[in-house]
């Protein structure tokens, strides 16, 4: 019954989307504000339809309804609650039913929103972002639908992979999905923006928050599967440079880049064409990486043409989405007035030459990523493209933009002064070449690129606060003017110097990993292993049994330079339902660093393999992300995005904003 | 992550992701064990989806490996081991790309565009810096004054 009720309600939101796509554009075409005003109705009711789909969806998950085909492939009677219900987006169809369900709750957050905004550029945008649900709705309900019947149904489902029954499953597709699916919001403001002819600061001021709202939660998703990937496959690496990664960092890069060209425009109306080119790539890289995830295309050529019907499909979306809104960009843009001049030393520059890098950086993974693809199918030749080559190219692209980071964060508007900016970053880069020599001193032997990372990680913290402590500190004498002065800076200063001094963070988390040292043994109990400042002593190998699976749990005594730490545990499982095994590693926090414990096989004489890394200031890579996130929080807080922009009134809140 | 992806589109079966390297592959010698783990890092597990011989735990990719140390105890410098490889499975087995005809495109790229975009934000430096001027026009020097004088009042 609820399955029937929810591929209904699926049905209907694909006939509601097209309403929203045509009926709003008509009515602005023929002044009729009656019809105009469909969108937001419209929008609502879709995501209501969706919800209900989905609801219905999780409701067959957690009564194991072995009819539907989707709940006996992903899911188990015995398996643990929380994962029948995870599972419901552990499999391409439902995490494609995620993807709309995030994507109309967009639409319908916009048609809530209490910002006014023209009428004429919400009625576009949400017809924009309607036609992006048509197109994915339709993908659902003709070449994934999660509600198929299974006839007969079969007593016992088959289990969700194993790997994917953990809670870092449960939270990161969801954040991931609200990052790459949010940036469809700012892609049809711009494609609104276009249709429409103008685009201004009132735009901009619109389009900031919901740039940043994905930007935020495509930082959290990116983050938390590292950190998943480092925990959960064993063997502690934590960025791989594999395509289906590269495919969210793109939009990643291209979103950071757009959060600081709105900032430009929206401040000195300047750089539009650039600002509405980015919206789209953003969002178009969103759709790329959603296409090389659900086609395979990237795994094997072989495999996409396999089954190239969903291929075939996407790559439809992909085509008609990135080229009809590039051929309406071609059309439009030169319509579009530009705003403000500024000095080639100027706030503005510097932002400029910060969308060069991220742009380029964005290009190069794009690249790195397709070249194979591309060079199979034009000579046939078959060559890898792995983390080496991203290490040669991305790194030294993106060291110069860090550098310049603390500098230009201090430039003024307009017209800057270079050298006063270099002056103000001194202090911060003296601190950061003194944090470095001091490690070269005290530590011997390590690698020497790490010293220089954690110098221009420390460069970057103190940079990133220079600027508020100057605007809190400059001007103010005694703790309490300092203090109300702290209050009174806009929440998007503090936001951005929290997001930049994130950077620094996780730049000194990845310098320090060069420090890390790993041990292999075959250890009976009793046996010790030691790694850097850890050793490892096992003391019992203990048989266990779980709820859907079977475990060999290892207990290790461990010391960190001799002195005790709690024990740990690290497993290898084996889940029944599949007969397939996987390893949970051991692992230990001490301050920022980890030590890492993971098992392989035994041997005949009883005794078990297991690695052991020394890990010192991990957790700073995954912090630094956080740090970054709460900074884009911070930000979408500001009280200048909860105004109306169109209609603002005199008062505390229309004084000029100070820059941030 | 990647193999949240890849799982959840049934890409991958991953066999027990655990420790790749065991511990009796490891050579006596740390100096040429530490040889060895470089090599393998940057040799792909052919059967697997960009994995390097030594994160994978697939059987070929142990085979690579042993084969590996084996090349170097035998004497053979790194070079030699990489081209013996190569010799047998081609320039697929490279996780970074060697420099030819075929690569020099996706070498080049990232500097050219970066190249490139600096001259094109270059060239409209020149064609748009005149007007910006720090210096008040004289209409705004008389509205400054105005107003200065209002505020004396």
């Amino acid at each position: 019954m609820f399955v029937e009720i929810g591929h209904f309600a699926l049905a209907l939101a694909l006939g509601v989307a097209v309403v929203q796509t045509i009926v709003p554009l008509w009515g602005v075409a023929r002044n009729d504000p009656a019809l105009a005003s469909v969108g937001p109705a419209a929008a609502i009711a879709c995501f209501l339809l969706v919800a209900l789909s989905f609801g219905c969806l999780m409701m067959s998950y957690a009564t194991s309804d072995f009819s539907v085909e989707n709940v006996v492939a992903n899911s188990h009677s015995t398996q643990p609650l929380i994962y029948k219900l995870t599972a419901v987006w552990g499999n391409h169809e439902g995490s494609m039913l995620l993807w709309v369900l995030i994507l109309v709750l967009f639409g319908a957050l916009v048609a809530l929103s209490r910002r006014s905004l023209p009428a004429k550029l919400r009625a576009g945008t949400l017809a924009a972002q309607g036609s992006v649900s048509v197109a994915f709705l339709a993908f659902t309900l003709l070449t994934s639908n999660p509600f198929r019947r299974l006839i007969p149904a079969p007593g016992e489902g088959q289990d969700l992979n194993p790997i994917l029954q953990d809670l870092g499953l449960a939270i990161h597709p969801p954040l991931l999905y609200v990052g790459y699916v949010g940036f469809s919001i700012t892609y049809a403001f711009a494609v609104a923006a276009l249709i429409e002819g103008k685009i201004d600061a009132v735009w901009a001021r619109a389009v900031r928050p919901w740039t940043l709202l994905a930007w935020t939660f495509l930082t959290l998703g990116i983050a938390m599967g590292s950190y998943w990937a480092y925990y959960e496959l064993g063997w502690g690496g934590w960025w791989f440079w594999d395509p289906v990664e590269n495919a969210s960092l793109m939009p990643w890069l291209a979103g950071t880049a757009l959060i600081h060209s709105t900032v430009v425009m929206e401040k000195r109306d300047a750089l539009k064409v650039w600002t509405i080119l980015l919206a789209i790539l953003t969002f178009s890289l969103s759709l790329l990486g959603t296409f090389i995830v659900r086609s395979g295309v990237l795994t094997s050529v072989h495999s996409f043409a396999s089954d190239p019907q969903r291929g075939l499909f996407i790559l439809g979306i992909l085509i008609a989405f990135i080229g009809g809104s590039l051929a309406l960009f071609a059309w439009r843009a030169p319509l579009l007035k530009q705003g403000g001049l500024f000095a080639p030393v100027s706030r503005e520059s510097a932002l400029v030459i910060n969308n060069l890098f991220l742009a380029t950086a964005c290009a190069t993974v794009f690249i790195g990523t397709l070249y194979p693809l591309v060079l199979e199918m034009v000579t046939g030749d078959k060559i890898s493209v792995g983390p080496p080559f991203f290490n040669a190219t991305f790194v030294p692209l993106l060291v110069p933009l860090l550098l310049l980071l603390p500098i230009g964060q201090t430039l003024a508007w307009k017209r800057g002064d270079l050298l006063g900016a270099a002056q103000r970053a001194q202090i911060a880069f003296g601190v950061g070449v003194i944090t470095t020599l001091a490690i070269f001193a005290f530590v011997r032997g390590g690698p020497v690129l790490a010293p220089l990372g954690i110098g221009l990680g420390v460069f970057l913290v103190i940079g990133s606060f220079w600027e508020v402590g100057e605007r809190i500190v400059g001007r103010a004498s005694g703790a309490s003017a300092i203090l109300s002065r702290a209050k009174g800076l806009p929440r998007s200063a503090w936001g951005s110097a929290l997001g930049h001094a994130g950077v620094g963070i996780s730049v000194i988390g990845i310098a320090a990993t060069a420090w890390g040292t790993e041990a292999i043994g075959m250890l009976k109990v009793g046996e010790s292993l030691t790694s850097g400042r850890y050793t490892v002593t096992l003391e019992a190998v203990t048989p266990r049994t779980g709820p859907n699976y079977r475990e060999d749990a290892a207990r290790f005594r461990i010391t960190a330079n001799g002195r005790e730490l709690e024990p740990v545990e690290a497993m290898k499982r084996i889940y029944t339902a599949r007969a397939m095994p996987t390893t949970e590693a051991g692992i230990r926090t001490v301050g920022l660093g980890q030590a890492y414990i993971s098992l392989g096989e035994p041997d005949a004489s009883g005794a078990i393999a297991v690695k052991l890394h020394d890990k010192p200031l991990i957790l700073l890579i995954w912090t630094g992300a956080l740090v970054m996130a709460a900074g884009g929080g911070l930000s979408i807080t500001d009280r200048r995005f909860r105004l109306a922009a169109p209609r603002r009134v005199p008062g505390p809140a229309a004084l000029p904003q100070p820059a941030e | 992550m990647r193999a949240v992806l890849h799982l959840l589109v049934g890409l991958l079966a991953f066999s027990a992701p655990a420790a790749a390297v065991q511990p009796d592959e490891v050579l006596k010698n740390p100096a040429l064990e530490q040889r060895a783990r470089g090599i393998s890092s940057g040799l792909r597990c052919l059967v697997c989806q960009n994995q390097s011989i030594d994160d994978s735990d697939a059987p070929l990719a142990k085979d690579l490996r042993i084969l590996v140390r084996e090349r170097l105890t035998a004497g053979d410098s790194d070079g030699a081991v990489i081209d013996f490889v190569v010799a047998r499975y081609g320039d697929f087995v490279l996780l970074r790309p060697p420099m030819n005809v075929r690569t020099i495109a996706l070498w080049a790229a990232p500097f050219l565009i970066v190249l490139s975009g600096a001259v094109f934000l270059w060239r409209r430096r020149n064609r748009s810096a005149a007007p910006v001027s720090a210096a008040l026009t004289a209409e705004e020097q008389v509205r400054l004054d105005e107003l200065m004088k209002r505020g004396d009042g």
